[in-house]
């Protein structure tokens, strides 16, 4: 068995032993969902379907409706495709990185980070999705053999590198995510009572035994699945920059961008897992092992990353000047002075002065200190896209053709529908899904319990 | 008559200790089910490590192979472009901005790949049965398989006298 150093805080807290972790974990489950999470569920059904409206018309009527012009012909759908795939970026993080690291804390936020970045990442799938207007020829991204026309996709593209990055990474966190979840739901399976669930939880675990191989194969392929993942991530968002850095737009054109990008991924990805986190924490009672420790963890990272996005701001800003090139430079200043100055403050101040704040302990332990400036996060990162996208657009070389962006009803009901739509997926999968690794917790219990510590 | 007789046990270290003393007896273990992965265990069954790795290994090998060949096809063979005045009449030329792909599609097919042998292996796939022995192994139980079969020179009531002397919560038949 592993030791751990005593002066080392405990990652369960309480009197826990092996079927008290089942019991806590199972109960919202088995359960009854509470009154809150009806209200919650049905307000997110509502935006959702509001969502699913304005996708449709979209569909039916052309891209059109939104408030594209053609001069600024990326606007929302871009930003919320980015602002989603990096909020996808934190799962696998915390399940592939930390794994690797060796980081016992991830165990408690694993699964909900995973399963937050796998919806995460539907939602970002979906925006150049309806971005092509004509949804139903998508597979044409594709290398079909050409029954089509007579040219084979370019994948010299990075929106091409794109389309593999995104349904990889999608797939192989589906996987990762699966597989964690097989002996939990075998878990679940063997205390269900109602035949209904028993046969649900029966096909979704897959007749897993828990023998001592299955056990061995778990974990290497645990590790295994970690280690391709990894890179993964990385290579993901640096992808989704290069859709920007290979053009020749100022603003867009810079060699900062992948590190930069990935930085950001991180950064808000941490701040959605940080959101949702404490609040199902307290909605699912699960505060023995979603600690604060846990929450410190989270805003150390987020601080770190959040930091590294700063620099990368004023060294963007410092090269505009020190470049020489005018149209650069010019788009620059016209980022933080023109028309969209308070889109470029606004993500100045979520971004990069508020997470500032969690230097102070007394800031990063207090939970409402961490989800107000979580929240922040958030809106600062969807701004930044916005910012990166819009303002690098909308002042073209012709002043001429100089213009602005207004976001349609359809534009704003996509973005919010999508939040609906992923809020949806997270209600349910709290419902009924095991929120927490169950078998990782009980092989850290003995090392990392609060009981166990105080006994050694 | 019952294959198997099992030794269900509440905790990991209990078990571990457990199956030391049943092996030194000369009795052979076929299996044991446990709730989460016991470390060291495989080396007191002496249990040979997994092979999967090596094969992650091989279809990451076979995807890159596939990826550079159909690029090679679909943009130097098949169909060239001038893109900017870009030289493409060879791979290498070309091979920067093929690198992305190649990455992606590894890591795709290394990925399913090993996913889908780990299920072969495993024999998980959906609708089939649950195949542990006991209810509570998969919540905080463990449990110690001895198969009649292995141990056919062994009577049931050593075994069971075996078993009763590792602290075991219950010994059952299935």
């Amino acid at each position: 068995m592993q030791k751990e150093a005593a002066i080392r805080e405990p990652l369960i807290l309480g009197d826990k032993t092996y079927h008290q972790i089942t019991e806590d974990v199972c109960a919202p489950v088995e359960g009854k969902a509470n009154k809150y999470w009806y209200i919650v569920f049905s307000l997110s059904v509502m935006v959702a379907l509001w969502g699913v409206g304005c996708i449709l018309y979209t569909i039916g009527r052309g891209i059109g409706v939104w408030g594209l012009n053609t001069t600024v012909d990326w606007a929302w759908d871009i930003t919320n495709f980015v602002w989603w795939v990096g909020i996808g970026h934190a799962g696998t993080l915390i399940s592939a990185v930390l794994l690797l690291f060796r980081q016992k804390w991830r165990m408690a936020i694993n699964r909900s980070a995973e399963a937050m970045t796998i919806f995460a990442v539907i939602m970002a799938a979906l925006f150049p999705g309806i971005h092509m207007g004509r949804i139903w020829m998508a597979y044409w991204v594709f290398p079909l053999p050409n029954t089509f026309g007579s040219l084979w996709v370019n994948f010299n593209s990075p929106l091409l590198w794109d389309v593999f990055a995104i349904s990889t990474y999608f797939s192989v966190s589906l996987v990762f995510w699966y597989i964690g979840l097989i002996p939990d739901f075998a878990t679940i399976r063997d205390r269900a009572v109602k035949p209904v669930s028993k046969m649900a939880y029966s096909v979704l675990s897959f007749g897993w035994t828990g023998n001592a191989k299955a056990w061995i194969r778990f974990e290497e392929v645990s590790l295994v699945l970690a280690g391709l993942a990894t890179p993964l991530v990385f290579s993901v968002h640096s992808i989704v920059s290069m859709d920007f850095a290979t053009s020749v737009i100022p603003g867009w054109h810079t060699t900062i961008f992948p590190p930069y990008f990935v930085a950001g991924a991180i950064f808000s990805g941490f701040a959605m897992v940080q959101t949702l986190l404490l609040i199902a924490r307290k909605v699912l009672s699960l505060e023995s092992y979603i600690t604060v420790k846990h929450a410190e963890y989270m805003n150390i990272i987020i601080v770190i990353t959040g930091s590294m996005v700063g620099v990368a701001y004023l060294s963007e800003l410092f090269i505009s000047w020190y470049s020489g090139v005018e149209y650069e430079a010019y788009a620059f200043l016209n980022r933080a002075t023109g028309p969209y100055w308070w889109a470029y403050w606004s993500m100045m101040t979520c971004n990069v002065i508020t997470p500032q704040l969690f230097w102070f302990k007394k800031i990063r332990t207090s939970l409402i200190a961490s989800f107000i400036l979580s929240i922040f996060v958030n809106i600062g990162m969807w701004f930044e896209r916005f910012v990166i996208i819009v303002t690098s657009l909308h002042r073209d070389f012709i002043p001429s053709s100089w213009s602005m962006f207004h976001p349609t009803f359809v534009d704003i009901g996509i973005f919010l529908g999508t939040i609906g739509i992923f809020f949806t997926l997270f209600l349910l999968f709290s419902r009924f899904f095991p929120v927490l690794a169950l078998n990782e917790l009980k092989s850290i219990l003995k090392s990392s319990g609060d009981n166990y510590k105080k006994k050694h | 008559m019952s294959k198997a007789i099992y030794a269900l046990y509440d905790d990991d270290d209990v078990m571990v200790e457990g199956a030391k003393s049943i092996l030194s007896k000369n009795i052979r273990i076929k299996d044991v089910y446990s709730p989460f992965p016991v470390h060291g265990l495989e080396n007191v069954l002496g249990i040979k490590w997994t092979r999967l790795a090596i094969t992650a290994f091989l279809y990451g090998l076979t995807a890159m192979t596939l990826a550079l060949i159909g690029m090679w096809f679909f943009m130097i063979q098949d169909w060239p472009m001038n893109i900017g005045g870009k030289p493409n009449d060879f791979l290498y030329q070309n091979l920067p901005a093929f690198i992305p792909i190649t990455f992606e599609f590894t890591v795709l097919c290394a990925a399913h790949g090993m996913a889908l042998t780990y299920f072969i292996r495993n024999k998980t796939f959906p609708g089939m049965p649950a195949r542990n022995p006991h209810p509570r192994t998969t919540d905080d139980h463990f449990a110690i398989e001895i198969s009649r079969d292995e141990n056919s020179g062994v009577s049931d009531d050593d075994i069971r006298a075996v078993l009763q002397e590792t602290n075991p919560v219950e010994i059952f038949e299935k």
